[in-house]
């Protein structure tokens, strides 16, 4: 393959990234290294060390690991499921997934609040069934539900593409080679679908963490993530100077775990995604 | 034994659908409730279907929403698309640069995003439609890159080149050797930038210019006072048509399927 | 390879090259005159009344809307639109005002401006004291929502209820920064502008102290939550309880007697402004009797306009939810807007409180 020539293919989007990409991320930047007065300062930056703000990141990472976790455990088992189940159009049943993504999110978010509130649906039923009705709207447990809700197509969606390239004719040679069911799983599908939940990952965490809607309307406005907090000093605090700088800090964040996450694959087979 | 798994991978599909599509009975109930409340059911009407129609502001912003949708999905598959295809070509480090700043509008908060947006647009031009197109594809790009990158990545190099020694053109053996391998990425990297682009709000609000309305910037500001039932049954009229398509897509397809498999 | 690749090359570079095109095209629009763009809260207006002055005058009204008075001061001061015409909150208007952004309304090419009651122009000095700039276009009250079946009438006449552990997980605090902290401000008998940094954080503790209680910090919503019976109390603007009142007879709605804040949304034209007859043409509107009349009975706020107070039945003028009687009003102060070392300091309680 002309490798020059086929690179030149990604120029329009160097040029993209260049106009849309750097240029707004230059103006973000420079607010955050300057204060009111357009004086060079760190603070802005430093702001991250404030404990406010430091809790609220840890919370942000907390809830995000969380989702990212269920999220993978629930949609690994489907992507198998519909891998190898009998079903004439495969493709029809994973479009069934985004399918809800059709509907509005802030119209399927409020649904949520009407299935978790404490006279809700959910409620009316559990008590029908003589069950304790539960408290879950406007705590964490909702935000998180939430965000596993919005996110799952993302990690399902890659680790099924993945799955699916599995050529089928390696199973059955470690099968013939005298592998147990198990030992296929992680010696030959878990590997060969790495690249798969690894951009997963990172199609889950990285929004997960920056996500404030869920949060605001979900959590009652009692569950603060790092999100909220930069939304605030945009809007509330007419800060712009602080939002940027923490952004930029939530940045170099995820910037860093996607580092590691990156290492983890690197150590593997070739297929990275990043 | 069989049986058993079956059933059990059955039930577990099962609740992941409930749990999908819950909010989603929800509203489709609610578009048929007869009350300017989401707590409270007054009856049941279809009057909601009937007012749809006639609602301007509706309307308009049904059309708004699709357009802005439609072109910048589409423009984003085709330079991301691209992109993805030329990165796979580029050196390790050139790549990793590429993708390093592919992953920046992912990485910020919308809100970030919207107002970076807002103040480059601004600098140079006016807000308006176009600009919220613009910055859609900014937002959606990544995910179709990210969409058909592992597509490329695992693709086997040598049947494109063996093409090529066997006198393909270039654009013939992309076109009968890689396309077909990437046309799943191109096409789940295309809905995914459709998706997030018809739910969006905090980037539409703040690149948008005046009086332009998308049905998301609609809802939030109608917060305040009640939600107007009309919009739960656009919805559900919406999600019904995309669910007829998809049905419709997949009913065509088979008799395809079905010569395949006669044939092997 | 080759070809391939400068087909799709010169394909996306036309792309490219047009769309900044399309921006510029999208740009002269402005050229275009006799339009209005005016921003107002969602859902302030009839949509009705809103066609009938486009109709009548030939005036294109592009209508913005915003959801809170946050993200519009955002969107505004980064110029990205040149608004014509703004309703805010009195607070708002008093920062845009101590900025320079506010021009002055000219008051004598307004027919109808007589319609506007006296009183409430009084009381509009706090934030435009020369009343040069502004119009009132709604007022309220910030106050308790309750469910008369869980909570009764005494309970909730002082903001003592809030803090009532009877109702754990049944309260609603507002999620909006100077109205959570005048409950706990005037509770304490302090005032609702309080500077001092002592009570303001003995106003913080006590929320802080309050959040165990609290069932959700809401403010669009508190409506909702209040007529499915999820809380027995909220605290809420006055507009929002009666559209609660409306859908569930439980519902009441009171002023504590330590006394609340007295809120004025009003019009104002921005320095950004470039059609400033025709924004005054729309001012002069507004103030008419039955247009007024009609934005009453859509808003359900208390309308400054004389002629809706002429027009409307005695139970509508009766109703304190809705109108507030001058004993209410007496109890009740307006806000005055923070400096800029005011403003950080009480966001980042608010901030503390939120993440605590």
């Amino acid at each position: 393959m002309n490798n020059k020539r086929q690179a030149y293919l990604a120029a329009p989007y160097g040029l993209w990234i260049i106009v849309c990409t750097i240029i707004p991320l230059l103006f973000i930047l420079g607010y955050a290294v300057t204060n009111d007065a357009g004086k060079l300062t760190f603070d802005n930056l430093l702001a991250i060390a404030d404990p406010v703000n430091l809790k609220c990141l840890m919370l942000s990472f907390k809830t995000s690991i969380i989702t990212t976790v269920i999220c993978l455990l629930l949609s690994y088992p489907v992507a198998l499921i519909l891998n190898s189940a009998n079903i004439k159009n495969k493709s029809f049943v994973v479009f069934l997934f985004i399918l809800p993504m059709w509907m509005n999110f802030m119209l399927r978010i409020l649904a949520w609040q009407i299935i978790l509130s404490n006279n809700g649906l959910l409620n009316s039923l559990l008590s029908a069934l003589h069950i304790p009705t539960q408290h879950i709207l406007y705590t964490e447990k909702a935000v998180i539900l939430g965000m596993v809700y919005d996110f799952l197509p993302y990690m399902l969606l890659p680790i099924y593409n993945a799955l699916s390239r599995i050529n089928n004719d390696v199973i059955e040679a470690a099968k013939d080679l005298g592998a147990n069911n198990l030992q296929v799983f992680t010696r030959v599908i878990l590997p060969l679908t790495k690249s798969g939940v690894i951009s997963g990952i990172i199609m889950v965490f990285v929004p997960a963490l920056s996500s404030f809607v869920v949060s605001n309307v979900l959590g009652g406005g009692k569950v603060m993530l790092i999100g909220n907090v930069i939304e605030q000093e945009f809007t509330l605090a007419r800060d712009w100077n602080t939002g940027s700088g923490l952004s930029i800090i939530l940045m170099i964040f995820v910037l860093l775990a996607m580092g590691i996450t990156q290492k983890q694959d690197n150590a593997g087979e070739g297929g990275t995604l990043i | 034994m069989k049986k058993f798994k079956n059933g059990v991978s059955i039930f577990y599909l099962a609740i992941i659908f409930l749990f999908l599509y819950a909010p989603i009975l929800v509203l489709i109930g609610l578009s048929f409730n007869n009350s300017m409340s989401r707590t409270v059911w007054g009856g049941f009407t279809f009057q909601w279907y009937a007012s749809m129609t006639q609602n301007d502001s509706i309307i308009d912003a049904l059309g708004t929403t699709l357009r802005i949708s439609i072109f910048s999905s589409i423009l984003a598959t085709i330079l991301g698309t691209a992109a993805a295809v030329g990165i796979c070509a580029m050196k390790k480090r050139n790549a990793q640069i590429m993708l390093g700043a592919t992953n920046i509008p992912l990485l910020n908060a919308d809100i970030v995003t919207g107002i970076s947006m807002m103040l480059l647009i601004t600098r140079f031009t006016h807000l308006g439609e176009a600009s919220v197109m613009v910055s859609h594809i900014v937002f959606s790009v990544p995910y179709v890159i990210f969409n058909v990158m592992p597509r490329m990545q695992q693709m086997n190099a040598s049947c494109y080149e063996a093409a090529l020694d066997l006198g393909a053109s270039p654009v013939y053996a992309f076109y009968k050797v890689v396309w077909p391998e990437l046309i799943p990425g191109v096409l789940s990297g295309f809905l995914m930038a459709l998706t997030m682009s018809l739910d969006d709000f905090t980037i539409t609000y703040f690149t948008k210019g005046a009086g332009v309305n998308t049905l998301s910037t609609m809802l939030y500001t109608e917060l305040r006072k009640g939600i107007q039932p009309e919009l739960y049954a656009l919805s559900t009229v919406l999600f019904l048509l995309a669910f007829g398509m998809l049905f419709l897509m997949n009913v065509k397809k088979e008799p395809n399927q079905n010569r395949k498999e006669a044939k092997a | 390879m080759k070809k391939l690749a400068k087909k799709t090359l010169s394909v996306l570079t036309t792309v490219l090259l047009i769309l900044p095109t399309c921006f510029t095209m999208t740009g002269c629009e402005k050229a275009e005159d006799n339009s209005l763009v005016v921003l107002n809260y969602g859902k302030y207006i009839e949509t009705d009344v809103l066609k009938r002055f486009q109709e009548e005058t030939g005036i294109e009204v592009k209508y913005e809307e915003y959801e809170s008075v946050e993200d519009m001061y955002a969107k505004y001061k980064a110029g990205s639109i040149d608004y014509d015409l703004i309703c805010t909150s009195e607070y708002m208007i008093e920062t845009l005002r101590k900025e320079n952004e506010l021009i002055p309304i000219d008051y004598d090419t307004l027919e109808y401006y007589d319609n506007i009651d006296p009183k409430i122009i009084e009381m509009s000095s706090s934030f435009d004291p020369t009343h040069e700039y502004t119009i009132p276009y709604f007022y309220g009250t910030v106050g308790i929502l309750y469910n008369t079946t869980m909570v009764d009438e005494d309970t909730v006449s002082s903001w003592d209820a809030l803090w009532n552990p009877d109702y754990d997980n049944q309260i609603v605090q507002i999620n909006s920064q100077r109205d959570a902290f005048l409950t706990s401000l005037v509770r304490r008998g302090y005032s609702i502008n309080s500077t001092d940094k002592t009570e303001l954080t003995e106003a913080f503790d006590d929320l802080c102290q309050q959040k165990d209680l609290v069932y959700a910090y809401l403010q669009d919503e508190t409506y909702e939550c209040m007529i499915s019976g999820d809380a027995a109390m909220a605290v809420c603007f006055s507009g929002e309880a009666a559209m609660g009142m409306e859908y569930n007879e439980d519902l009441d709605y009171c002023v504590p007697e330590e006394g609340s804040n007295v809120w004025i949304d009003s019009w104002f034209v921005p320095r950004t402004c470039k059609h400033y007859d025709a924004a005054m043409k729309f001012l002069d509107y507004m103030c008419e009797g039955e247009a007024a009349l009609e934005n009453f009975e859509y808003v359900w706020y208390a309308s400054p306009n004389l002629y809706v107070k002429e027009n409307e039945d005695e139970e509508t003028l009766e109703d304190i939810t809705v109108f507030p009687t001058d004993d209410i009003l007496d109890r009740c102060e307006l806000y005055v807007s923070y400096d800029d070392e005011m403003l950080d300091y009480t966001t980042d309680l608010w901030k503390k409180l939120k993440a605590y």
